[in-house]
Parts: C-alpha cells; structure tokens; sequence
C-alpha cells in the first residue's frame, strides 16, 4: 500500500536525533511491549509479514505521532482481536471472559530463551520457482501499486538497475501478509545508480541497493 | 492485490486501534456503544495501556510473565552490539574468517553463536577505502538483532528512514562523518529478511592491539555505517 510508512527519499521529516548512552528500552513498559510481542507471536496465529502490514494500517497522523513501542502495541491489540486469541469485550472490561478456556502459554522462560537464539529461515529452497534473472542483468521495477502489503518502495518504482546477487528463494511477503500463502519467489539484491533514482543531483558515485522478489521486476 | 481480497480493511483496523488500545487501561461505559465510530486513538498513558494488556493475557493463560521477564533480559543484558563488536575484531585479526565473513556471514556469524531472530539471514559489507556502506529500513525498521541488540530510537525514526537514501552524504555529515566526493557510497535499503552489518575499516594505530581491545573501540554506529571506527585515544592516527 502507498502508506506513510513507505517513506524512502520524503523530504520534511527534520532533523535525526542521535542519543548518547542510549538505552534498549526507556521505559519499563517498551520492554514489555516488545516481549508481549514475542510472546504472542510464538502461538503462530500471524506471521512477520502479516505484522508489519499490521502497523502500515495505522493511520498516516497516528503512525508519525506514536513511537516505535506504541505503533506495536496497538498492532498487537487488533492482531490478537483479529485472530481470537482476546475478545474486545475482554481488552475493554480487562478480564477474561466468563467461561473462556485458559490456555497454557506457548513460551516458558526456557523456551523464550531459546525462541530468541534459534535460528529459522524465511528461505524456501526447495520451493518450484524459477529465476527469470541473473545476476549483472539489466532490470527494471516494476510500476505496481497494490493496496496491500508489498516490500517494493515506492521511489524505487519503474526504475532500472542491475542484479548484483542471488539470494535464493524467500517467502513472499506479498501473500504471506495477506494469508494466501508464502508462495515462495527468488530474491535479488538489485542495486540502483542514485542519479536513476533521484536525478542529476545525486552524486554519480552513489547508489541504493534494494532486495527484491522475482515478481516485482521486468526486463530492461 | 485488490481491496475484497484484503482482509483487513483500514476501517476494520481502526476501529480495533481505537477502542482496543484505548479502552484497555480506560474502561468507560462510553466505548461499549462506541465501536462503530472511527475515532482517533486517543493518546493515553502506554505504560498503563501495556500493563492492562499483560495482566488480560497472564490471566488467560497467553503468556507467563516469567517468559517476558527473560525476553527483556535477553535484550537488554545478553544481545547488543558488543556482539557485531566481536564479529567485526575478529575479522580484523583473522583474514581467513574475514574472507568467510563477506562470503557467508550468517555461517561465519554462528561461529560466534550469534544467531537468532531477525538474523536469520545475513550479509557483511565491507568498508574500504573508497566504498562507505550504509544500512537502513525505510519502509519499517529492520535491524539484525543477534548483532546489535535492538535499533536504536534514530534507527526507526522518520527521518533516518526518509533520508538516508536519497541524502546519505547529508546524513553521514549530520552523524559528523563528511565523505570525500570521490567514495562510493552504497546504501541497503532492508526491504527483505536479509539483514546487514557494516564491516568497519580497522583504524590506523592499531597494529598491536589485541582482538579484545580491538572489539572494545567497534561502536553500533560504526557497524550500522554512520560512523568510522576511531582510533584509539592516544593511539596514532
């Protein structure tokens, strides 16, 4: 979607504010937030892609307003409503349900821990795509517009660049947000000279590498 | 991708980030008939917000406390950028695992035990000379975690991600580094799950510096590409 998260080469946006000594969470609650997110995500009833549409859905005011911590917050309530791990009844009376089975939780400390170090894949090797291209092969991404989630920016839209490496074959993120599937496609990092993306003011030496599915490019 | 085919709506979502958010530390008779309306999120306290939410989900048994309590410990005292620090100090010291490193960082990452969520697929670019490597997310804030902790404030604000690939000069100025015209300067934009970790050039003055004294002087900024690595107080530069 053409949403306010997707804000590649927007200008207005002020100055960056680097803190120093900064630390991981500056809040109690920001920690929280981010392991409640943990937490709930290992009872697989979403998906990563499926979350991070979750916060393009915020409208374009609140995603500027809200911080990082609270843009996953108000993810994590409609995730869980959506997906009938809470009610709305139960997030406004702030209790369970009369009634309501308990369950028993998919991450212990012990597995937490683990959850936290293992290392997944969202490589799908053996999936029956092919590669339409190669690396050092002119291309150029695609004009699309979809209204829902997708990883192509849109300031890199319709432009050309080269294949600079193969990365195998991923989960598409593209259907994955929307749960029809990882119908998995060959990723490239594709690189782009800064003059195709951003004129003549650009320096000639500078470029922005992207990493893009099979789908989202043509020939060039 | 057409609008039917798209499960969640805008206006579904809305009016779940409205009342659910909100009405989770603020319970008032008002939001049982409010549902329909597509108010703004009213601005409410997120600390209380949070807690209501954590006591819902202990109390039907969705998460142990005891599990969340780990999860911030594993963030806040166990994964950070002391990490990338010694991936980086030890490609310095060792050609042979800097040569695995830029072929295959996610292996030679493991070789450290650095491995995990959001690190699942890595690269290591290389700063040289006339190459200076930049990593940012502009479309949200993906960061490779098993490397350097979770991102910085700066990281995930808009305008890093705004403009890092359209004015990288002007913001590696703004972080205090200015560019000769004449260096290459390659931006990654983490629009994948391919996450990626700047290999700083080793700082002169450090001949006889062992790989922990080396490791100590590798900053996050460095290894996110705003920064160079500075020399050592004292040492040559």
């Amino acid at each position: 979607m053409n949403g306010i998260h997707d804000m590649g080469g927007m200008h207005g946006m002020g100055p960056i504010r680097h803190e120093e000594n900064e630390p991981v969470f500056h809040a109690p609650w920001e920690g929280r937030v981010y392991a409640i997110n943990r937490a709930i995500g290992a009872w697989g009833k979403w998906n990563i892609d499926a979350g991070r549409h979750g916060i393009e859905l915020l409208p374009p005011a609140d995603y500027l307003r809200m911080s990082y911590y609270e843009k996953w917050l108000a993810r994590n309530v409609e995730l869980l409503v959506q997906h009938g791990l809470v009610t709305r009844q139960e997030m406004e009376s702030g209790k369970p349900a009369p009634g309501s089975p308990k369950a028993t939780p998919a991450l212990t400390p012990d597995t937490a821990r683990a959850a936290a170090a293992r290392r997944g894949s969202y490589m799908r090797p053996d999936a029956p795509a092919k590669a339409r291209f190669q690396t050092g092969q002119h291309v150029r991404a695609r004009n699309i517009n979809p209204v829902g989630h997708t990883r192509l920016p849109r300031y890199a839209r319709g432009k050309a660049g080269t294949i600079f490496r193969h990365h195998g074959i991923f989960v598409f993120p593209d259907t994955n947000a929307h749960f029809l599937g990882e119908q998995p496609q060959h990723l490239y990092s594709v690189r782009f000279g800064a003059r195709e993306l951003w004129g003549d003011g650009a320096s000639p030496h500078d470029s922005v590498y992207l990493d893009l599915w099979d789908s989202y490019l043509e020939h060039a | 991708m057409t609008d039917d085919k798209t499960p969640v709506d805008r206006r579904a979502f809305l009016k779940g980030a409205a009342t659910g958010a909100v009405a989770a530390a603020v319970p008032t008779p008002m939001h049982a008939q409010d549902h329909e309306h597509e108010h703004q999120v009213v601005p409410s306290d997120p600390a209380l917000r949070t807690k209501a939410l954590e006591s819902l989900l202990v109390e039907k048994g969705l998460v142990d406390p005891a599990a969340l309590d780990a999860l911030v410990d594993t963030y806040e005292n166990k994964i950070g950028p002391r990490n990338g620090a010694r991936v980086v100090a030890r490609a310095w010291v060792d050609p042979a695992y800097k040569e695995r490193l830029l072929h295959d960082g996610g292996a030679a990452i493991a070789e450290l035990s650095y491995q995990g969520a959001q690190g699942e697929h890595m690269v290591v670019v290389e700063n040289r000379p006339k190459v200076h490597n930049l990593v940012v997310c502009t479309l949200c804030s993906c960061y490779p975690w098993p490397v350097l902790g979770l991102p910085p404030v700066w990281y995930k604000s808009a305008p890093y991600r705004s403009r890092a690939v359209i004015d990288p000069r002007g913001v590696l100025r703004e972080f205090g580094l200015n560019l000769a015209e004449d260096v290459e300067v390659r931006v990654w934009d983490s629009t994948a799950e391919i996450r990626y970790l700047v290999l700083p050039e080793r700082p002169a003055g450090t001949e006889h510096m062992t790989e922990e004294e080396l490791a100590a002087l590798v900053t996050r900024d460095a290894m996110v590409g705003v920064a160079r690595v500075a020399p050592p107080p004292g040492g040559k530069a």
